[in-house]
């Protein structure tokens, strides 16, 4: 048994400490966003915030997470009271499969909470590891600079973040 | 012959208010009382209304599709039809799509037809609907139809009585079969199509909600892994499983012949049983793979079977300077970024597959096939999966899972492929050669055209239990069918080789290859890309030749008034100018296509840069137009052009499958990079000529071959040398630059 903060609740795991992340999130607290992609670290596909930072999931054994806030795509916001980002991603339709998608959100609100203003070049570098297989990429930078704006703007609310 | 699917009407009756229907097999004899005039769209095939119509007492109105949501928005742009067509809000709909027990059959969800088959189908369908709801109120309100108007769900009379299509629906009207014709809505009335509805698909998938065949949890489910043979007919000369079946969460090791998999309670515990298997398993492999020859050599030592598609002459008009040019595509992946998955599950002795099958009729009868079931005693569902852009590896993973599924009786079974065996068993975009050679008359324009395209089949699609790996690699395995050549006007290896501009004289011969050293089947947009990407490649070598602009030279061949419009709106959009000098290191293309000759049109204009030193290539900029008939939703078509434009830049700059003489060697996204955020194009801009009242003309794949073609023609104008072998990878174009 391994206790994990994953958006903001305590959950006791019953998995190896060799189990990488990826499928505790999937399989035993039954979280949907983060997804396999690839399992090697080349995709992005599986990407959450660990402590702030962007971190690939599929590569990150639970027993290096012991005491860390682990934040994926369900605890910014919900379908009914989505986070900026998810605002963002929905007005710009930045998806067309949408598979990559939940993983490039988690590494831009990486970002955007570490850089509240980043510029064009500084967005499309910070999103170099991940892949889009669909071609939604200038819709996916749309719709990272939409949130930049959205979560300064004084009216934005919730930045999202744990619920 | 296909069966027609309709609602039996007991069924429909026994559900009393509730109206809890399910289709039956009527048979054949309906569908050959049809009337002999075609029904548009799908109901050619499924004629009657309520296959795809279902209107419930409460006014429920449900709308089914035999086509599956790809990520391409089909479900969004489906709804708006109806709802347009019903006259109701968009909200009103509630759509279905592919499922065996539910929805009509379809076929494949491919090619860019759901629109013209599904879209089609179901925009009659709704309008004759209305009209008969129209008609049904008429009668009881004992006025003239043509006094009464449909609104928001009801029909509404002069006197503003209301008859709620709910109430009206009672007498079971919409089981009649189409009319060949309907009383289409004027598109100037439209409220619903043609606008930018947001996708219906977009906030679960970025809110973490369940969108995914990867996402299904059902009660009591065990998750699989295969262990696939190391190399393309490779033989398990030995495994030992005891060991495996004792590791922890692990159900079952399953060896069938070839077939070697993995159960666990758990996913990682599959994973690492698979593992474990894997260092256990012996096989024997054989070297059989066309190792370091070139595309050229491969395929011109292969026997083709060859075909004149076009031969048209005028002998008063002759060529005075000729030039020829070979042009090659590699072996390419669809690489979806989520690799292949489905559930499956044995209850009963009735088999129920949840797949990302792009055909879920076909892969049921593949499917039963192979496990020996009456095809009505396997249901296959589409749920959504990663993008797939033609046939990759949903249908064999549908396979898998139901394999392993009949073995361990009512536990749902969930299979996931590895992103090692996406990569490595995918069917993939077959290699391609083209030979083209044309001369130009006196004043500059082309007398004589002569064009050749050596291509295996693009489809291996099931087809049979022979095209589905488990299948294959069983015990008892079935044979894979032989390869067909896809029948023009579509065609496969050749689709888009005739070309659609107007020559004097003109043969063009496709050498089909029926011998598939790599597994291959239909990537988007088939031979259309690589066609399409030569055509407009030797058109710009002409119009060099010829000494005239790019644009000038494909007007000056191009009678079809929209082809012309598509051509002239990218140019204008870009800034095209005949006397246009790019900045150093840049270079700017041109190329269009009328997808497969019949359906979108797409001229795209391109800028790119490229780095001297290095040769990299990049995409800094592409201008679309596209005329893809009637718009219904303006955003998702633009959406899918944008996507079209990028993956069809990732796959022409850096693309190939790679391979030894025994294994794929072309694994992950290491070994076969794509395209990344640091070359993501500064612009892509998309200008969309709606067309109200003219039919849908599928899109989605439209741009994958103009957007190779006009990269390479950049490219060109950039270095002054000319590529004609795909990919343009960075050292092709730096070799090319120092040649
Ligand atoms: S799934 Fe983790 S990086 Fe690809
Ligand atoms: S939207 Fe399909 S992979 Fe990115």
């Amino acid at each position: 048994m391994m206790s994990l903060k994953i958006n903001g609740q305590d959950h006791q795991v019953d998995a190896e400490p060799d189990t990488p992340l990826l499928y505790v999130l999937r399989d035993d607290i039954k979280l949907n966003a983060a997804k396999y992609g690839c399992g090697l670290g080349q995709c992005g596909a599986c990407t959450v915030i660990v402590d702030g930072n962007a971190v690939f999931s599929c590569v990150t054994p639970i027993l290096l997470l012991k005491d860390k806030e682990i934040t994926t795509l369900e605890g910014l916001g919900t379908i009914e009271k989505p986070a900026p980002i998810q605002r963002a991603f929905m007005a710009e339709q930045s998806a067309q499969c949408g598979y990559c998608i939940p993983g490039m959100m988690m590494r831009a609100q990486a970002l955007l909470q570490r850089n509240p203003n980043p510029t064009d070049q500084q967005i499309r570098a910070e999103l170099a590891p991940h892949l889009c297989r669909c071609g939604t990429h200038m819709r996916i930078l749309r719709a990272v600079h939409r949130a930049a704006e959205m979560m300064t703007r004084a009216d934005a609310g919730d930045q999202g973040g744990t619920l | 012959m296909i069966a027609a699917f309709t609602l039996d009407r007991r069924q429909v009756l026994l559900g009393g208010g509730a109206l809890i229907v399910g289709f039956s097999l009527r048979g054949a004899a309906a569908q050959e009382a049809a009337s002999p005039a075609k029904r548009p769209g799908s109901l050619a095939t499924t004629p009657y209304l309520d296959s795809w119509i279902r209107i419930d007492a409460d006014g429920r109105i449900t709308v089914f599709t035999g086509k599956a949501e790809l990520g391409q928005g089909i479900k969004t742009a489906l709804q708006q039809i109806a709802a347009e067509e019903l006259d109701v809000s968009f909200e009103a709909v509630e759509l279905v799509t592919a499922d065996t027990k539910r929805t009509a059959n379809e076929g494949y969800t491919s090619g860019s037809h759901s629109m013209q088959d599904s879209g089609t189908a179901i925009r009659h369908a709704a309008a004759q609907a209305r009209e008969l709801l129209i008609a049904q109120a008429a009668q009881r309100l004992n006025q003239p139809a043509d006094s009464l108007r449909a609104e928001n769900g009801a029909v509404i009379a002069p006197d503003g009585t209301r008859l709620g299509y709910g109430e009206l629906i009672a007498a079971d009207i919409l089981h009649v079969e189409a009319q060949p014709s309907s009383k289409l809505k004027d598109p100037a009335s439209f409220k619903v199509m043609g606008r930018p509805i947001p996708r219906v698909d977009i906030p679960a998938k970025v809110t973490g909600g369940a969108a995914y065949v990867q996402d299904m949890r059902l009660p009591g489910m065990l998750h699989a892994r295969i262990v696939r043979p190391p190399s393309y007919g490779a033989t398990l000369t030995d495994v030992d499983g005891a060991a495996i079946e004792k590791m922890p969460g692990v159900v079952k090791v399953v060896r069938n012949g070839n077939f070697l998999a993995v159960v666990a309670e758990k996913e990682f515990q599959a994973i690492k049983a698979m593992l474990a298997l894997a260092a256990a398993a012996k096989w024997q492999e054989h070297p059989q793979l066309p190792a370091e020859r070139g595309v050229r050599e491969l395929l011109t030592n292969l026997p083709s079977r060859d075909m004149t598609i076009l031969n048209v002459s005028d002998p008063s008009v002759s060529g005075l300077r000729s030039i020829e040019a070979t042009y090659t595509r590699p072996y390419q992946a669809h690489g979806s970024i989520g690799p292949s998955c489905a559930v499956a599950q044995l209850v009963d002795g009735a088999m129920t597959v949840w797949s990302h099958t792009q055909g879920v009729y076909p892969d049921r009868q593949a499917i039963a096939e192979m496990l020996q079931l009456a095809s009505d005693s396997v249901r296959v569902i589409h749920v959504e999966g990663s993008g797939c852009y033609g046939h990759n590896g949903a249908d064999d993973a549908a396979a898998d899972a139901a394999l392993i599924a009949s073995l361990i009786p009512g536990r749902p079974i969930r299979v996931q492929w590895m992103r090692e065996q996406e990569h490595a068993w995918e069917p993939f975009g077959p290699a391609m050669l083209t030979q083209a050679k044309a001369s130009l008359d006196a004043e500059g324009r082309i007398a004589d055209w002569h064009f050749e395209v050596w291509s295996n089949t693009h489809s291996m699609r099931p087809g049979g239990a022979g095209c589905l790996l488990a299948a294959q690699h069983k015990a008892e395995p079935v044979a894979e069918p032989a390869p067909k050549p896809l029948p023009l006007p579509e065609g496969g290896g050749d689709r888009n080789a005739i070309p659609i501009y107007a020559f004097p004289n003109a043969k063009v011969v496709h050498h089909f290859i029926s011998q598939m050293p790599l597994r291959i089947s239909a990537m988007r947009s088939l031979g259309a890309y690589h066609n399409v990407f030569s055509i407009e490649s030797f058109m710009d070598e002409l119009a060099a030749l010829a000494g005239k602009d790019p644009v000038e030279f494909r007007l000056a061949h191009l009678k079809d008034q929209r082809a012309r419009d598509v051509v002239q709106k990218a140019a204008e959009a870009f800034g095209w100018a005949q006397d246009q000098k790019p900045p150093a290191g840049r270079g700017y293309g041109f190329a269009f296509a009328r997808y497969k000759n019949l359906a979108a049109y797409c001229a795209i204009a391109s800028e790119i840069e490229v780095i001297s030193d290095t040769g990299r290539a990049r995409l800094v900029r592409a201008v679309a137009a596209v005329d893809a008939g009637q718009i219904v939703n303006p955003n998702g078509l633009i959406n899918q052009i944008e996507g079209a434009i990028v993956q069809s830049s990732s796959w022409t700059l850096y693309e190939s499958v790679t391979f030894d003489d025994t294994r794929i060697t072309s694994i992950d996204w290491q070994t076969y990079p794509i395209l990344r955020f640091s070359a993501v194009p500064d612009t892509i801009d998309v200008h969309l000529i709606d067309r109200p009242g003219e039919p849908f003309l599928g899109s989605g794949e439209t741009a994958q071959g103009p957007a190779a073609a006009s990269i390479a023609n950049a490219v060109t104008n950039a270095i002054g040398k000319r590529l004609r072998d795909l990919p343009l990878t960075r050292q092709r174009i730096r070799a090319a630059i120092e040649a």
